[in-house]
C-alpha cells in the first residue's frame, strides 16, 4: 500500500476522525489554560483537578449503576466535570486563604481523590482495569457523544479563555494590582479554575487523568523559551498542543503504543530540544551591549573605551527582534 | 467630595494589628506624602485604602464611594512598590501597560488601549521598551513601567508605593517631572516616601505613621540626624534590597 493510500484510509476511518477532531480541540484549549497556570504559579494544579476528577468519575459510574442506566459509565464524564469544578473551587478557595496549611490541605484533597476513585469503584461493582482507561486515556473508543461533550467544552474554554485573556492576565500577571483597579479579581480566579477543570474532563479521553497536566503545561514551557510576549506564549503554546496531540495520534494508528503517553513524550522531546537549541541560537543573536543607554549616579573617568560617553556603536536595545 | 475619606481605619494581618485608628480625609488636589520608619504600617495603610488588603473596623470612601465595586476605579491609579514576579511567562511591557486599562467594568481593553499605552511609556521615557520582556528590564525600568500602567488610566487619584525606592536618578527625575504635571492637572496624589528628599517642592501635606497611627499631620516635618544636615545629599538612591541578579542596572553608594 502507497503512503498515499494510508493516508486516505487513515483519514477516511470515522474512529480516526473523531479522535483527530478530538485531538485538535484539546490540543488548542489545554495550553490556553495552560499559560494562565504557569502564570499563576499554579502548574500542578491540573494534577490535582485529575485526581480528584477520578472520584467524580466513579461517583458517576456508582450512580449510574445504581440509576440502571446502560452503558455502565454514561454518567462517568458528567460526574468527572461535576468533581472537577468542585475540586478546582475548593482548590481556588484554598489558595485564595494563602495559609502555609493550604499545600497540606490540597495534598490530602488529591490523595482522596484517587483512593475515593478507586474504592467507588470498587463499590460501583467495575474493577480498576475500568479506572485505567481514564487514568491514562483512551481516544480510540472516542464515542460521537463523547466527542460532542469534548466539542462543545473546548469551544466553550477557548471562547472564555481568549475572549477574557485581558482579565484573566490581568489578575495572573498582578492580583494587587488588579484588586486595586476593581477588576473583580476572586470572580476571575475562578473563572480560571472552572476553565482548568473543564479542560481536566476533555482532555480525560485523549491523554488521560494522570498525564493531563502535561498537555496544559509542557507546550506553555516550550513557548515561552521562545515567546516574547504573554500573548505570543499563548498562540505558540496553543499550536504546539495540537501538533504534538496530531502527530502522536498519527504515530499511533501505525504502531500500537498508548496515544496519551505518545502525545506528553512528544511534547517533552520538543521541550528538550527546544532547551538545547535555544542557546546556541540566542548566543549567535547576542552581538550588541545588554546594558541600557542610561547616565550614572556619579562622574568617573571612562577607563573602558567602550564605555565613552560617545553614542555606542551598537543601539543597545529595539534592534533584536 | 474628598478624594479620600477613612475614619478609624483597623488593619490586622496575620493576627498583628498593623495599623491602628488611623483617620485621613485628603481633598481632591493634594499631594500627600505619608512618611515612617520602615514597618510603620505605610504600605498596609494605603493597601487597606484601595481594598487590597480587608480592613477589620472603620470606614473608607474612595472619590466620595464607600469602598468596593461602586467606587469609580477608573479614576484611582496604583503604583505598587515593585514588579510582581509572576510564574515567568515572558510579557512585554506594553501588555502590562494595556492591563491597566482594565477595571470592574471594562474587563476588556477598549480599541485605543496599544495606542494608549505605548503613549504613557513613551511619556515615562521608556519608548524603546515596548516591546521588551518585563523580566529583562532593570528596577528603574520596571518602576517606569509600573508608574506608565497607572497613568494610562488618567487617574484623578494616584497612590504610589515607594516610587524612589531602589531606582537610579533620571528615573527619579522623570517621577518628579510627572507628578508635578499631575498636580498641576489637579491630581490627587498620595505618595509613600522613605524622605522627601526631590519631592519636597511638590508635597502640600505629610502625615507620619509610627506603629500603625498617625503621629504627625501637616507640613513636611524636618529631617532628622544627619538628613538635616545642610550638606546632606538627599537625592541619592537608596541601594536596592534584591537586586536584580542580571540587571543592567549600575548601583553605587555615595559615601562622603
Amino acid at each position: 500500500m502507497s503512503g498515499w493510500e494510508q493516508v486516505v484510509e487513515l483519514l477516511t476511518s470515522p474512529l480516526m476522525q473523531r479522535a483527530l477532531v478530538a485531538a485538535v480541540l484539546v490540543g488548542a484549549a489545554a495550553p490556553v489554560v495552560g499559560t494562565f497556570l504557569v502564570q499563576r504559579r499554579m502548574a500542578l494544579m491540573g494534577d490535582g483537578i485529575g485526581h480528584v476528577a477520578l472520584t467524580g468519575v466513579a461517583l458517576g459510574w456508582l450512580v449510574g449503576s445504581w440509576a440502571a442506566v446502560a452503558p455502565a459509565d454514561a454518567l462517568a464524564v458528567p460526574g468527572a466535570v461535576v468533581a472537577a469544578v468542585v475540586g478546582s473551587v475548593v482548590i481556588e478557595l484554598v489558595r485564595e486563604r494563602g495559609r502555609t496549611s493550604g499545600d497540606l490541605a490540597l495534598a490530602i484533597m488529591f490523595y482522596g481523590g484517587i483512593a475515593g476513585g478507586v474504592l467507588l469503584i470498587k463499590v460501583a461493582g467495575g474493577t480498576n482495569a475500568n479506572l485505567m482507561s481514564y487514568l491514562f486515556g483512551s481516544i480510540s473508543t472516542v464515542s460521537t457523544t463523547d466527542l460532542w461533550w469534548t466539542a462543545a467544552l473546548a469551544v466553550l474554554v477557548l471562547t472564555v479563555g481568549v475572549g477574557l485573556r485581558w482579565a484573566l492576565f490581568a489578575v495572573s500577571h498582578d492580583e494587587e494590582f488588579a484588586r486595586a483597579s476593581g477588576v473583580p479579581v476572586r470572580a476571575m480566579s475562578m473563572v480560571v479554575a472552572c476553565l482548568a477543570a473543564l479542560t481536566v474532563t476533555i482532555s480525560m479521553r485523549v491523554v488521560g487523568l494522570l498525564l493531563v497536566s502535561a498537555l496544559m503545561i509542557v507546550p506553555v514551557a516550550v513557548a515561552q523559551i521562545f515567546a516574547r510576549s504573554f500573548g505570543r506564549t499563548m498562540v505558540v503554546a496553543s499550536a504546539l498542543g495540537v501538533t504534538v496531540s496530531v502527530v502522536g495520534l498519527v504515530i499511533t494508528y501505525w504502531n500500537d503504543v498508548p496515544p496519551g503517553a505518545t502525545i506528553v513524550v512528544l511534547a517533552i522531546a520538543l521541550y528538550a530540544a527546544a532547551a538545547v537549541v535555544h542557546p546556541v541560537l540566542a548566543r549567535r543573536r547576542a552581538a550588541h551591549d545588554p546594558h541600557p543607554d542610561l547616565s550614572d549616579d556619579v562622574l568617573v573617568p571612562a577607563t573602558d573605551a567602550a564605555c565613552e560617553d560617545a553614542p555606542p556603536a551598537v543601539r543597545p536595545s529595539g534592534d533584536h527582534r | 467630595m474628598n478624594a479620600i475619606e477613612a475614619t478609624d481605619v483597623h488593619v490586622t494581618l496575620g493576627g498583628q494589628p498593623i495599623v491602628r485608628g488611623v483617620d485621613l480625609t485628603v481633598p481632591p488636589g493634594q499631594v500627600l506624602a505619608l512618611l515612617g520608619a520602615n514597618g510603620s504600617g505605610k504600605s498596609t495603610l494605603v493597601r487597606a485604602l484601595l481594598g487590597v488588603v480587608p480592613h477589620v473596623s472603620g470606614s473608607v470612601r474612595l472619590l466620595g464611594r464607600p469602598l468596593g465595586r461602586d467606587v469609580p476605579w477608573r479614576r484611582v491609579g496604583y503604583v505598587p512598590q515593585r514588579m510582581a514576579a509572576g510564574g515567568g511567562v515572558p510579557t512585554t511591557a506594553l501588555e502590562v501597560v494595556v492591563s491597566g486599562l482594565l477595571d470592574g467594568h471594562r474587563l476588556r481593553p477598549p480599541r485605543d488601549a496599544r495606542a494608549r499605552a505605548r503613549a504613557a511609556l513613551d511619556a515615562l521615557g521608556v519608548a524603546d521598551l515596548h516591546e521588551r520582556r518585563v523580566q529583562d528590564l532593570s528596577g528603574g525600568q520596571q518602576q517606569r513601567v509600573l508608574i506608565a500602567r497607572a497613568l494610562v488610566r488618567e487617574p484623578s487619584l494616584l497612590v504610589l508605593d515607594e516610587p524612589t525606592s531602589g531606582i537610579d536618578l533620571p528615573t527619579q527625575d522623570t517621577f518628579v517631572t510627572a507628578l508635578s504635571s499631575l498636580r498641576d492637572a489637579g491630581t490627587t496624589v498620595v505618595v509613600i516616601l522613605h524622605e522627601i528628599g526631590p519631592f519636597a517642592p511638590l508635597i502640600d501635606r505629610a502625615v507620619v505613621l509610627r506603629h500603625g497611627r498617625v503621629v504627625h499631620d501637616g507640613a513636611p516635618p524636618p529631617a532628622r540626624g544627619e538628613h538635616g544636615d545642610a550638606g546632606h545629599d538627599h537625592t541619592h538612591p537608596h541601594a536596592d534590597p534584591e537586586p536584580p541578579s542580571e540587571g543592567p542596572d549600575l548601583t553605587l553608594e555615595v559615601t562622603r
